[in-house]
């Protein structure tokens, strides 16, 4: 799963915030939710980077505005070098056609009444330039071969499929269009753990078939881990941490990445008491009215006014191996060798 | 249906004729797939739908071809003698002879006509005007919507008689067609709010959002992916209210505003036999027992059609 080349995705600066309007005749705004609050990244060809974060962060809000199904309040996105957020009609059509979402809920993702190879072959009905009518049938057939579904199943209907065949569907019908990018929004957090393995390793095979780019967004650390190549823990809105997977796991360096590493539960019991166990206070701030400085100041043990007072970036901090986004990150004295 | 699918590795050949083992070819055949077939299957097994099924088609056929049950023409007034007005039941008259003397069992079938044509043309254009409607201001929200809504407020504010009253005195004559008028204005409004509150559950549904993601056009996503999700609700009470309808235009027509003599219809014959009820009740219970039935009828289809389209209930 080697990253190579160029990005194909570049996030800069990406803000959504929500307005909080009060009022019946005459709508003020009296506040707003900031759900993704200055997000900058890369995604390389052929590489995975893991989002992680807890609920209400803004993990599914950054999903969207990368699909442009939400507008941003400010920043950009660029897929192929070409910009998604203020495209519309044809050229956002367009440029869809390179990044394709696959969902989280396998039972709410397709449509009851639709069938699969209908479901699976719609893309081609929306971008009719792409294949030939006549050719359209066999290509879904050839779509469902790869997902590891039977072919002859095109006739029948999402409802008599399991929860892990449904987000094969929903995974051939993300690659139809043959997208260089896939944002995957919790694509196994809905299935039980016996198939979440099996549509992760499908994932990672179809990287290497067709050389995918992928987001992955899950609150499962372990599974990010799996898949990724590099991972970025997201609080409350921003990017706390980024890094390589090795150095996010082994090395995490803002305080926050520790205790979400410390609360990953682990099977075998030996050297489970000796194990660090770190445990937040309290739950995360709301995010209509985020803490001055640091956000996971309140939160946080290493806390001093200069957190209260400036807002830590995201950047290499001396003798660092990764990004943070903390004035005092955990350091390494060691650092590994690569 | 088998949970886990077959290892990636496995060749082609094997994992078909697995998955046919497993699932069965012949399970695919036995059991109808989508809501729609589900539905009807399940409506098939139940008594109050056949019931109810049966009633109105003989109601229909009665309105399409009166004649298949009653060799008297009740519109040839050759066939009323006044001289046996209001006589009860017999072999020649079977519900007796109204005030005129005309056949009441003739009239009452040929009375299903009017009766059947005002319900399911109201129930026709509510459903159409209303849905569409409701379709639109759902999945577009903003100011259509709110104008759409203030404006369905206004109507649900008219008293129903008033309202018809009103729109039919703009017409002056009562004839099956303005009745039908009179009614979908005053009832669309219902119809559009039902659609409305579905169509916005259904917007927000994951598939729609995928389908907005692969690029997918408004018309696309309102007519491929939301109305065939969205429309039971519109159905089943499109389905009550047809008998809601039939009786609104027998109650009209009682009251003198809705068809014509010498049109026939339900609500007239009964308004007709009021006067003489004491002597003959045949007239007035008659016609007044089918409109029931027939009312009833289509009540108890709607009730059946909403059971089997809740897949809750399943």
């Amino acid at each position: 799963m080697a990253a190579t080349g160029d990005p194909v995705l570049e996030v800069r600066d990406l803000v959504k915030h929500f307005p909080v309007t009060q009022g019946v005749l005459a709508r003020r705004q009296v506040g707003a939710i900031r759900a993704v609050d200055g997000v900058s990244f890369d995604l390389r060809r052929g590489e995975t980077l893991g989002i992680v974060g807890e609920s209400g962060c803004g993990k599914s809000t950054l999903a969207r505005l990368l699909m442009a199904l939400e507008r941003p309040t400010s920043g950009s996105v660029r897929v192929g070098g070409r910009e998604i957020t203020r495209a519309k009609g044809a050229e956002l059509k367009q440029v869809r056609r390179n990044i394709q979402l696959v969902m989280q809920d396998p039972y709410t993702s397709l449509n009851p009444r639709m069938t699969v190879g209908d479901i699976v072959g719609e893309p081609y009905e929306i971008h009719q330039d792409v294949l030939p009518r006549g050719r359209r049938r066999r290509r879904v057939q050839e779509l469902l071969e790869i997902v590891g579904l039977d072919p002859d199943h095109a006739d029948r209907y999402p409802h008599q499929f399991s929860g892990g065949q449904r987000q094969r569907i929903g995974i051939a019908r993300g690659l139809a269009l043959r997208p260089e990018i896939i944002v995957c929004d919790e694509p196994v957090s809905a299935l039980d753990v016996s198939i979440q393995a099996q549509v992760v390793n499908l994932l990672g095979r179809l990287q290497q078939e067709f050389g995918l780019s992928y987001i992955f967004i899950a609150h499962d650390l372990s599974v990010v881990r799996h898949i990724s190549d590099r991972v970025g823990v997201m609080y409350l809105g921003k990017v706390v941490e980024l890094g390589r997977d090795a150095d996010i796991y082994g090395r995490p360096e803002h305080p926050y990445t520790r205790a979400l590493l410390s609360a990953v539960p682990v099977p075998d019991p030996d050297g489970r008491e000796r194990r660090e166990r770190i445990i937040l206070q309290g739950d995360p701030p709301s995010p209509a009215d985020p803490p001055s400085g640091c956000r996971f100041r309140t939160r946080c043990w290493k806390a001093r006014d200069v957190c209260a007072q400036q807002e830590p970036p995201l950047q290499v901090r001396p003798g660092a191996s990764h990004e943070s986004a903390c004035h005092f990150p955990e350091l390494y004295p060691v650092p590994r060798p690569y | 249906m088998s949970s886990a699918a077959p290892p990636k590795g496995a060749p082609p050949k094997t994992r078909r004729a697995r998955h046919a083992k497993a699932s069965g070819r012949g399970a695919r055949t036995a059991r109808p797939a989508g809501l729609w077939r589900d539905a009807w299957h399940d409506l098939r097994r139940r008594p109050l739908f056949t019931v109810s099924a049966v009633l109105i088609a003989v109601v229909l056929v009665m309105a399409a071809v009166p004649s298949l049950f009653t060799s008297v023409d009740p519109y040839d007034a050759a066939g009323c003698v006044l001289g046996d007005a209001r006589q009860g039941p017999s072999a020649a008259h079977w519900f007796g002879t109204d005030n005129q003397g005309c056949d009441t069992y003739a009239r009452t079938v040929y009375g299903a006509r009017n009766s059947v044509l005002v319900g399911l043309g109201t129930t026709v254009l509510t459903a159409l005007a209303g849905g569409l409607l409701g379709l639109v201001a759902g999945f577009r929200g903003g100011w259509l919507d709110a104008v759409l809504s203030r404006v369905t407020e206004v109507f649900f504010a008219i008293p129903s008689v008033l309202g018809a009253l009103l729109i039919l005195s703009i017409f002056r004559t009562g004839t099956v067609w303005t009745v039908t008028l009179a009614l979908a204005v005053l009832a669309w409004p219902m119809t559009f709010r039902i659609m409305r509150a579905s169509v916005i559950t259904a917007r927000g549904q994951d598939y729609v959002v995928a389908a907005r993601g692969l690029g997918a056009s408004a018309g696309r996503l309102m007519f491929r992916h939301i109305l065939p999700n969205a429309i039971a609700p519109l159905i089943v009470v499109s389905t009550i209210n047809l008998g809601v309808f039939i009786a609104a235009e027998a109650g009209l027509s009682f009251l003198g505003l809705g068809v014509q003599s010498p049109d026939i219809t339900w609500g007239l014959m009964i308004a007709d036999a009021r006067a003489r009820f004491h002597e003959a009740a045949g007239p007035l219970l008659f016609p007044a027992a089918l409109l029931s039935v027939t009312v009833l009828a289509f009540i108890m289809l709607g009730d059946a059609v909403r059971d089997a389209l809740d897949p809750k209930l399943r």
